[in-house]
């Protein structure tokens, strides 16, 4: 049967039938998501205000506060416990690892993406190769490179270890936005007198803005993420970051911290979902852009 | 042939080939460096018996692979890497490809959803998978009592007590994490298909049904692949969340390759042992880069 055969008003019948079940759908799936991806964080949100002897009490209505609510182990996470540390060493590392990877990222990206180079290619999919290559596979060697140098224990560890991560994949990123910005405008320039150098400071990188700013995006979130290199390197609590010191330090023995761990765990999480929400588009407007075009 | 040989070559800078060495020389030596040398070391290291205490490289030949293959918990570890990567990866693609389609849609609260959905995988693993240790309590878990509650359970679950759960728990968990950053690539690709495409296929008539199996999913097989690809590695190289979890118990029920390396290399310092646990992903890794230089000839996709 061909749509010619169908009488019209039965046909825009079926199809807002169709449409209604589908926004039904839409929301119904979109709920379910949404409630499955944040329920451990929603327990948390509620849990970091709860009362020992309100959380602690098996029959207790979980997710409802049986006793008034209490910001005492806001207080304690901030206070008694080596938190802001963490936090300030995971800005560290990931101020430090932003500038080593713009610094060595971006003429790479420049080069394969603009020099038209004959290996550029093949450059281009050796550099995602190395992305491929996870520290579980390097961690025990890295380990003892990090010793050798007398590294070990600080947060230059880790600084000197993130771009071997970050370096691949944001160069592979900026080869995409590099891509997009047209080559007339940094020839206008070398002809108006600029070196390639110059066209490039004065031309070219005010137009990467929004690459450099997914590269800084990248390495901080980075920073805040990577668990087996920082466990590995650093186990005094003073060079920990977030990733490692939250685990590992509110947790005395057996005896979890348990309002304290949600409320350290919600304060980190909720900010950075936030930011890549604000860059979501971009992000993947980049990705397709690297990736889908080539 | 362009304005850089117009303009003549006024500095040395201008010759691309110049460039091309002063630009990409640091990068790449520091990758050398700082990847493939740990890399090549990391090759040796499994053919000596080099430990935290005796840190001499003496060459035992294939003596290290054989203790490690002897021990029966490297074998369960190896199984359950295998097995966790392939089901949890089952799951992202079905899940994923689903997230991908409702969030290019536009809808009311489509900026909260995104946000919520997004959460575990933008917070850092570790502390992701801290929530769900709490949500996974022994006693205290919300789960269990709402068990309760209904009347399905009298005794507690004790998910991350027994085996079977615990690898559930684990599975569940890696795929809730990834599937964010799965939909996000989909998404990706469900944008990129030109709308003339979804135009002439809803002209010809074809259910929704019939466009998602017979024109999206065939279009989308590409940038699908890329999801898994990424899924893989991140399954069968992440520690954190078999290390948060349950630490590869109870009795390395749920131990998997990173965690074993980690355990005998620097929690037990026979890093021989734990270099040539970790080098058995490479197979895997091998078998993935031959996927994406694959996809790269293609040059749609890479």
């Amino acid at each position: 049967m061909t749509w010619q055969d169908t009488d019209v008003p039965a046909l825009r019948r079926r199809a807002e039938r169709r449409h209604k079940m589908g926004r039904f759908g839409t929301y119904t799936i979109a709920i379910v998501f949404a409630f499955l991806a944040a329920f451990p964080f929603s327990w948390a949100l509620i849990s970091m205000f709860k009362q020992s002897n309100d959380l602690y009490v098996k029959d207790n209505n979980p997710f409802w506060f049986n006793e008034p609510p209490t910001l005492e182990h806001l207080r304690l996470l901030f206070v008694d416990t080596n938190y802001l540390t963490f936090i300030r060493n995971t800005l560290v590392v990931g101020l430090a690892v932003t500038l080593i990877t713009l610094a060595l990222a971006l003429p790479v990206a420049y080069a394969l993406a603009r020099l038209r180079l004959r290996w550029g290619e093949r450059m281009g999919i050796a550099i995602f190769l190395v992305y491929l290559i996870p520290p579980t596979l390097l961690f025990i060697p890295m380990t003892r490179v990090i010793n050798y140098l007398g590294l070990q224990e600080s947060l230059w560890a880790l600084i000197l270890v993130y771009p071997t991560i970050t370096i691949p994949i944001s160069a592979w990123l900026l080869m995409g936005f590099f891509k997009g910005i047209p080559m007339d405008l940094e020839e206008q320039a070398m002809v108006d007198g600029h070196s390639r150098i110059g066209a490039i400071g004065r031309v070219v990188l005010p137009l990467m803005f929004p690459g450099i700013i997914a590269v800084i995006v990248f390495a901080f979130t980075l920073s805040a993420h990577e668990f087996i290199y920082a466990l590995a390197f650093n186990k005094s609590s003073a060079v920990k970051t977030i990733a490692t010191g939250v685990p590992t330090e509110l947790v005395r023995g057996d005896v979890f911290f348990w309002q304290s761990l949600q409320a350290a765990v919600i304060l980190i999480a909720v900010p950075i979902a936030l930011v890549f929400n604000a860059f979501l588009d971009r992000f993947i407007t980049g990705f397709t852009m690297g990736a889908v075009k080539g | 042939m362009t304005a850089a040989n117009a303009a003549g070559k006024r500095y040395l800078s201008d010759n691309p080939r110049f460039l091309a060495a002063v630009f990409m020389s640091p990068a790449v030596i520091y990758i050398i460096a700082l990847v493939g040398f740990p890399f090549v070391l990391a090759i040796i290291y499994s053919f000596t018996d080099i430990s935290t205490g005796n840190p001499e490289l003496n060459f035992v030949g294939f003596e290290t692979f054989r203790r490690v293959l002897a021990d029966p918990v490297f074998r369960e570890a190896l199984w359950n890497t295998f097995l966790f990567a392939v089901i949890a990866n089952l799951l992202v693609v079905v899940l994923a490809t689903a997230l991908a389609e409702v969030l290019i849609k536009d809808f009311k609260g489509k900026w909260l959803v995104r946000f919520l959905v997004l959460l575990p995988w933008v917070a850092p693993v570790s502390l992701a998978t801290i929530t769900w240790l709490w949500t996974l309590d022994s006693i205290f878990s919300p789960i269990d009592w709402v068990l309760r509650e209904l009347g399905l359970i009298t005794e507690n679950m004790y998910w991350l007590g027994r085996p079977g759960s615990a690898m559930g728990s684990v599975i569940a968990v890696q795929v809730w994490r990834i599937v964010p950053l799965a939909a996000v690539i989909v998404m990706a690709g469900l944008i990129a298909i030109p709308s003339e495409i979804n135009d002439a296929v809803a002209v010809d008539g074809a259910g929704s049904w019939r466009k998602r199996f017979q024109v999206t999913i065939p279009l989308l097989a590409p940038i699908i692949a890329v999801a898994v690809l990424f899924g893989v590695i991140l399954t069968i190289s992440d520690m954190s969340v078999v290390y948060v979890l349950t630490r590869g118990g109870p009795t390395n029920s749920t131990q998997v390759l990173s965690t074993w390396a980690f355990i005998k290399g620097i929690e037990g310092g026979a890093l021989g042992q734990g270099a040539a646990v970790a080098l058995f992903l490479l197979p895997v890794l091998i078998g993935i880069t031959a996927v994406v230089l694959r996809l790269a000839r293609r040059r749609e996709v890479l």
